[in-house]
């Protein structure tokens, strides 16, 4: 049960809490990384993968995935490409501006499943900003997985987000994280070519592997299959869906996908859940 | 506890809801149609009247003795007094860098529903179980105190097909009175049936005779009369059957008739999807968010990133009746459809989900 759910608190399930832009980094050219605090309530700590609400005010409210947790203050980060007014909006505030947040919500990664497993971070463009907590969260409890492997695709090598944690990442011995873009100026040294691509170099014991996949759902269709086709069983296959959402709480019908709702049945499914909803066009 | 009521006593009835203030709603004469809206007494109801109902069609008929209850389902879902069309969120005030946030309260006027079907009282237990958990305040606060005094369905309409349902003719669930017009002769009596302790207390403060077994008898035969007088039905195997085939060619043959206009829906006693609106005042110190009624056939509906996932009208059609028929069972449990025939009869272009589901049905649609 979400906390803004909660009689107690006297809030509506769809009332916000005022949350303040404490800092603003510009990923992108059209994405931006806000880091948020509470102003006086603050609302319970998500699990990675999980969702929040984030309302600018008298223009609307949208769906965010958190790309990062504060030290402990009750900080978020949220990651925000802007394609439309909301969006929009919320990439253009001001270190101070306040927005309405509503949350946490969904079904999170739910790594603990994973462990004792290889864990497989697949992320495609923008994809890579709610893996980012479950990257973090492995990071800190690295002995409880096997291999640990990021694979990261994006457009082009101006569209990478979060290099210099890549960067980081990639000098450590215990983690394998490789790169790939769909197209590259001559001077890129890397891999060219779509993230599945990287699937069969990747070192895990495919059969006892978790993968936590996020990105275009075309991408994530590709991948879920691929990974399948090498033995990962379809179950520990998890892929982050997106749809247009209003209430987070399985009232305004917006997400539904066949009979799941990506609100609070989601937003990250296995793949034997996805499958046959995913191949429906238009579904 | 049963009682035989005169018009007098219903009328009486109608007082006491009133007078322990209760806005009554039922079913009146309304824009040509036997509407629904607040009642001042049993006088405002369409006493003689009924209608004919069919596929994109609906006509006031004259009955020959004055009937309260000689109508089938009114034009409007009674989903609006629990669920209304537009409902304020919030309202947040933005003064030097400050914003204060307002929730509205829940008007939670006591309603009492009069001479509601027994479909549509089935569409009340299906949209709590939408909006009971997790609570929406509007809904929980007016659901609590309602009051619900249902009526036997006499002369069921040309779309009505509650009995493949499973939902009438006769009130079985969720009413603390349910009358049932009976005539013998010029006689005009009710039989009332109290299902709760104040449905009970209610009818105590009401002058009325026991039934007789002739009364129930013939509350027997005209329940038997209506379950028979169906005007349509839908195989309760068929939704099962369709329910994969996505691609059958009958969702192109139907998306080529419908307007995707959203009637259906609007008119609807289950569907419950909404959108939030954003509205600012001149100076953009003074937001509002309000909830209004939306359709899973308009084209925003599932705008993602820029681009709707459904653009096509078969693909929105399609998420209209799986979702009503079939998903709707996986995610709350029970059908999202009660056979109460609006979406046929107020369809501007006659769409019958019976015949749509029928054809999807029956024929497996190629190789797909």
């Amino acid at each position: 049960m979400p906390a803004d759910s909660d009689e107690s608190t006297g809030r509506g399930p769809m009332t916000p809490v005022l949350y303040r832009v404490e800092a603003r980094h510009q990923e992108l050219a059209d994405t931006v990384t806000i880091r948020i605090a509470p102003v006086t309530e603050r609302l319970t700590d998500p699990e990675p993968g999980q969702f929040e609400m984030l309302l600018a005010f008298g223009v609307g409210e949208i769906p965010i995935s958190i790309s990062g947790l504060g030290d402990g203050g009750g900080e978020l980060e949220h990651t925000i490409r802007s394609v439309g007014a909301v969006t929009k909006a919320l990439c253009t505030s001001a270190v101070g501006d306040l927005i309405g947040v509503r949350g946490p919500y969904g079904v999170g990664w739910d790594l603990d499943r994973a462990t004792g497993h290889d864990l497989l971070i697949v992320a495609g463009g923008l994809g890579l900003a709610p893996l980012r907590p479950a990257m973090l969260e492995a990071l800190a409890n690295r002995h409880r997985f096997g291999r640990l492997v990021l694979l990261v695709g994006a457009r082009d090598p101006g569209s990478l987000m979060f290099v210099e944690e890549l960067e980081r990442w990639r000098g450590r011995f215990d983690i394998d994280v490789a790169v790939t873009v769909d197209a590259a100026p001559p001077s890129w040294r890397g891999d060219v070519g779509v993230v599945t691509k990287l699937l069969s170099r990747a070192p895990v014991n495919f059969g006892n592997t978790t993968a936590v996949v996020c990105g275009p759902e075309v991408m994530m269709r590709f991948v879920a299959a691929g990974l399948a086709d090498r033995g990962v069983p379809p179950g520990q296959i998890r892929l982050s869906m997106e749809r247009n959402m209003r209430c987070a709480i399985g009232h305004c019908g917006h997400c539904q996908l066949g009979p799941e709702f990506v609100c609070k049945d989601g937003p990250v499914f296995p793949w034997d859940r996805m499958e046959k909803l995913m191949l429906v066009r238009e579904r | 506890m049963a009682m035989m009521l005169s018009l007098d006593a219903v009328a009486a009835l109608v007082d006491h809801l009133r007078n322990d203030g209760r806005k009554v709603i039922g079913p009146v004469l309304r824009n040509a149609t036997i509407s629904l809206d607040e009642i001042d007494g049993v006088d405002d109801l369409p006493a003689g009247w009924t209608e004919h109902q069919d596929g994109g069609s609906y006509r006031l008929e004259r009955l020959d003795r004055p009937e309260l209850f000689g109508h089938a389902t009114p034009a409007l879902p009674w989903k609006s007094w629990l669920y209304p069309p537009r409902t304020m969120l919030m309202r947040a005030n933005r003064d030097n860098g400050s914003v204060t946030i307002e929730k509205p309260t829940p008007g939670a006027e006591p309603f009492a529903f009069f001479g509601i079907r027994s479909c549509d009282v089935h569409a009340l237990d299906i949209l709590d179980r939408v909006f009971l958990d997790p609570a929406d305040p509007t809904y929980t606060a007016r659901r609590e105190k309602l009051f619900v005094v249902a009526a036997t369905c006499a002369r069921p309409g040309g779309t009505c097909f509650c009995v493949s349902m499973g939902t009438g003719p006769a009130p079985s669930i969720g009413y603390d009175i349910a009358l049932t017009e009976l005539w013998a002769g010029d006689r005009h009596e009710f039989l009332a049936r109290a299902a709760t302790d104040r449905g009970r207390a209610l009818l105590g403060r009401l002058e009325g005779r026991a039934p007789t077994e002739a009364d129930l008898a013939a509350a027997d035969h005209l329940v038997g009369n209506a379950t028979q007088n169906m005007g349509r039905q839908l195989d309760p195997t068929h939704p099962t059957a369709a329910a994969e085939r996505y691609e059958h060619p009958q969702w192109e043959a139907v998306a080529r008739r419908c307007l995707a206009c959203a009637n259906c829906t609007m008119v609807c006693p289950t569907c419950f999807c909404s959108t939030t609106e954003d509205t600012t005042d001149l100076s953009g110190a003074v937001s509002e968010r309000w909830r209004r009624w939306d359709s899973c056939f308009a084209l925003d509906f599932s705008f993602l990133a820029g681009a709707p996932v459904r653009s096509s009208t078969k693909s929105r059609y399609r998420q209209w009746l799986l979702h009503k028929l079939v998903t709707w069972h996986d995610q709350f449990g029970t059908s999202g459809c009660v056979g109460c025939g609006r979406c046929i009869t107020w369809c501007p272009v006659g769409i019958d989900l019976t015949a749509e589901m029928t054809a999807l049905a029956l024929d497996p649609g190629g190789p797909s």
